[in-house]
């Protein structure tokens, strides 16, 4: 593939909609397969191949696919480390993105793929970095978010460890961003075609806790025999009287398959069907990818005299008084005098900030 | 009368020891069929193959549906196989931990097979729960406790309820009162018997025990080293023995 | 009186061949001829050992002969029982062959009332007026009706018995095989089944029996069916 390439996908869900996004183009094979396969090189090219390979590059894309420098400036002191761009090797990332293909050709199942070691422990959003490592070209620009903020030690890390190995543009502003990676929230800002949102997944699978056999678990997949993930919500009524799941409120993705729209609040599912972006879920210590494609039908289970239900709340946002968003608790003395904030700290300072103007 | 289920010629094999060997019979709708004889002579087997649950090595098991078709349970899908075991069979084990869901309420495990054929109304799961709680003599106040917390005799009268909820067609038991109390066994036996009658359930039930042969079972097939060598009416067998093994096995019932 | 063959036995012979006891061979019935005729009422006679009780289990299909045939008319058709069908076997039991033991088989848990009223509600009859009937039966038995809830496994020997009378002949049978059914009865209970016989016969049914008590025997048989035991081959 020639770096003038590339590959599109339509990502629209009925004729109407027909949104492409660019992605970037996969770095130039070299002459030798093994180049290309990440494997030791023959002795005769030691020592070039890194040079080499970003020098083919540099040359055709708009910018070094192996950063040098941090942005911002900041990390001029940092030596050159050679990573390649995104992190990952491209033909990890090829694989991912074979993947994610597959994933979103088969809305709701999990793909497995070949999970790799990463600078960071499993449940630190091992699955999700590698999503967004395979996706990221070098004009996205990335959002990252844990639990709706962009200032807490997981989203900071993330945002930071992608702009030094990517070089990419961050910002906290959802509606700037090309790409969103999140741990268990969806933005409160309605999402558009132009954006993928990237979840971490701790447990990509919604029966695990009532079937513990992997190959159980897929066998009722393929039939779609599902009626086990009904006793668990008879069993939240049973004991609390309602369904008292409250995130990772299990979904039926496009009529077919059970699927975990991971920890989000069930609040966040609404917002899943019929999304016009992509929504891509990656979970690394479990090895599995799956999507829910823009514009799909995606149903929260419920039964008929005990319907699906959001959380509501009696306060409002006491920063930016939002009535309609995810509201967190927070205590903020020794007395136990509590808060009520918007969980979506982008949402609540745009807010704040349309209301100061 | 047709026949629901056709078993001809079937055998089992683990690879040069037998489990079963070329077993054949009919069973009719609202009939019992108890196979008898002692551990390791294939009761178990035969039960497992015939219930799909085992590939056969030989032979073939046929099953009439609801809607009259005969089905080859050798060329189902696991699919079909799947709809079958769920729609219209019912299956219950020795060990009720086998049958149940031990984590759950025993009103959710009397309403998963429900709830897997597709009713999504809470409150009447729970009406229908209740009710076969009663059925088996369970309190009905006791619906949202774990069956950890029941007794062996509950247990199992747990998972009877939880199997015959659905009304499948045909039943499969493999030792359902073994391994419990005298007085338990009686009241499983009853409820049983009881139940075939009310539901006229065809059931095949695998047992060492004569006693429960006689008591359930119209027909009894008596097994030896993987084989039937003796079939017929379950008081013939009994009161009659003819093959040396089952005037054994007769014989050494103790008597009170 | 219909005069309609209802059991024809043809040469018949019964031995039983114990396998654990060195293949033991004991013969008890042997070339053994009878016809049954509505409305008869045929009692076996002869010592103790003779095979009588053998000869009704073997009618009844609760032995195989070793040879010979047991013709029943079933409905409107003949039917040899040694060579039927399980399935065959048990419509014959439930519609045209009755049998009343001596012995009550208990079945743990289930009321008297239940008890005598099942063969009925096998048959189709509803459950109101199988209770009905059982009802009937056990109060003119004199089975006391503060027992009808009741098990019968605790019952004395001859109420248990009573209990099996009511039951056998709950359903109006063509055959009906008695073997001592009044053995533990005083003499009004006797006179209860006999005149309960009677009726049975005057409605068609055909009765053979084993009565050991010589006044019940005078006062129900129609003919004496003489039976001698065969020495041990």
């Amino acid at each position: 593939m020639s770096s003038s390439q590339v590959w599109s996908e339509d990502s629209g869900h009925d004729g109407n909609v027909h949104a492409t996004r660019k992605y970037a183009p996969s770095p130039r094979r070299g002459e030798g397969w093994g180049e290309g396969l990440g494997w030791p090189c023959p002795p005769l090219h030691q020592g070039t191949f890194c040079s080499d390979f970003t020098q083919k590059h540099s040359s055709s894309a708009r910018r070094p696919l192996t950063p040098t420098l941090s942005p911002k400036g900041r990390g001029s002191d940092i030596p050159a480390m050679n990573y390649n761009f995104a992190f990952l090797d491209e033909d990890t990332k090829r694989m991912l993105r074979r993947a994610l293909l597959k994933a979103v050709a088969i809305p709701g199942y999990q793909v497995p793929f070949g999970s790799r070691e990463m600078p960071l422990p499993y449940g630190w959003g091992t699955g999700g970095i590698q999503v967004t490592a395979a996706l990221l070209g070098p004009d996205d620009v990335l959002k990252v978010i844990d639990q709706g903020a962009d200032d807490t030690t997981n989203a900071v890390n993330i945002r930071r460890f992608f702009a030094r190995v990517a070089g990419v543009a961050t910002t906290e502003h959802t509606a700037d961003a090309t790409l969103i990676q999140t741990r268990h929230r969806i933005p409160e800002t309605s999402l558009r075609e132009d954006q993928i949102l990237v979840f971490q997944v701790p447990e990509p699978e919604p029966l695990r806790t009532l079937e513990p056999r992997e190959a159980e678990t897929r066998t009722l997949h393929a039939l779609a025999d599902y009626g086990l993930m009904h006793v668990k919500l008879y069993e939240d009524i049973a004991q609390y009287g309602h369904i008292a799941t409250s995130y990772d409120y299990p979904v039926l993705v496009d009529g077919r398959f059970l699927t975990s729209p991971s920890p989000i609040p069930k609040f966040d599912n609404p917002k899943m069907d019929h999304s016009p972006a992509l929504m891509l879920f990656g979970a690394g210590r479990e090895k599995r990818l799956y999507a829910i494609p823009p514009y799909t039908r995606v149903e929260s289970l419920a039964f008929e005299d005990h319907p699906f239900e959001i959380q509501r709340w009696e306060h409002q946002c006491e920063l930016c008084g939002s009535g309609e968003s995810y509201l967190d608790e927070v205590v903020v003395d020794d007395r136990g005098t509590r808060m009520f904030v918007c969980s979506d700290t982008d949402f609540c300072g745009q807010r704040r900030a349309e209301a100061q103007a | 009368m047709s026949a629901l289920l056709q078993v001809r010629g079937l055998s089992r094999h683990y690879g040069q020891r037998i489990g079963c060997e070329d077993v054949s019979f009919d069973l009719h709708p609202g009939e019992l069929l108890c196979v008898v004889g002692e551990s390791g002579s294939g009761k178990s087997t035969l039960l497992n193959t015939v219930a799909a649950q085992l590939a056969p090595t030989a032979g073939n098991v046929r099953y009439r549906q609801r809607d009259g078709k005969w089905l080859e349970l050798g060329a189902l899908s696991e699919a079909d196989r799947r709809r079958l075991a769920r729609e219209e069979w019912g299956f219950v084990t020795q060990n009720p931990r086998d049958g149940l869901r031990l984590n759950v309420s025993a009103g959710a495990n009397v309403a998963e097979r429900l709830m897997a054929l597709g009713m999504r109304n809470y409150g009447q799961l729970r009406d229908i729960a209740r009710s076969w709680l009663e059925r088996v003599e369970i309190d009905a106040t006791r619906i949202d406790d774990a069956p950890t917390g029941f007794s062996g005799g509950m247990q199992q009268r747990l998972q009877i309820a939880r199997t015959l909820v659905t009304q499948p067609r045909l039943v499969f038991m493999d030792e359902p009162t073994a391994g419990l109390d005298v007085s338990v066994q009686a009241r499983i036996l009853d409820l049983l018997r009881r139940l075939v009658n009310e539901l006229g359930l065809a059931a095949v039930m695998v047992t060492h025990d004569l006693a429960v042969a006689r008591l359930l079972a119209a027909r009894t097939m008596v097994m030896q080293g993987g084989r039937v060598v003796e079939t017929g009416l379950t008081d013939q067998i009994l009161d009659d023995p003819q093959h040396p093994y089952t005037q054994l096995l007769v014989s050494s019932v103790l008597t009170t | 009186m219909t005069t309609a063959l209802m059991l024809e036995l043809r040469d018949l012979s019964k031995s039983f061949e114990l396998h654990h006891q060195h293949g033991a061979r004991l013969n008890v019935l042997r070339g053994l001829d009878l016809r049954l005729h509505a409305g008869e009422c045929v009692v076996l006679s002869g010592p103790s050992g003779a095979g009588k009780s053998t000869l009704l289990r073997v009618i009844y299909a609760n032995y195989h002969p070793t040879y010979g045939a047991v013709y029943v008319r079933h409905g409107d058709r003949w039917l040899d029982l040694a060579k039927a069908t399980p399935h065959e076997v048990l419509d014959v039991r439930r519609r045209t062959l009755g049998y009343v033991s001596q012995f009550l088989r208990v079945i743990p848990r289930v009321p008297t009332l239940d008890i005598v009223a099942e063969p009925a509600l096998q048959m189709g009859v509803s459950e109101q007026r199988a209770r009905q009937r059982a009802a009937d039966l056990l109060r003119r038995l004199n089975v006391p009706e503060r027992l009808w809830p009741l098990p019968p496994g605790t019952f004395s020997g001859g109420e248990q018995q009573r209990v099996n009378i009511a039951r056998g002949l709950i359903v109006p049978r063509p055959v009906l095989l008695l073997d001592e059914p009044t053995a533990s009865l005083d003499a009004d209970n006797r006179a209860v089944v006999a005149e309960l016989l009677a009726e049975a016969r005057a409605t068609g049914s055909a009765v053979l029996g084993i009565f050991h008590d010589e006044d019940m025997r005078d006062r129900v048989a129609t003919r004496l069916f003489p039976m001698q035991a065969l020495e041990a081959a």
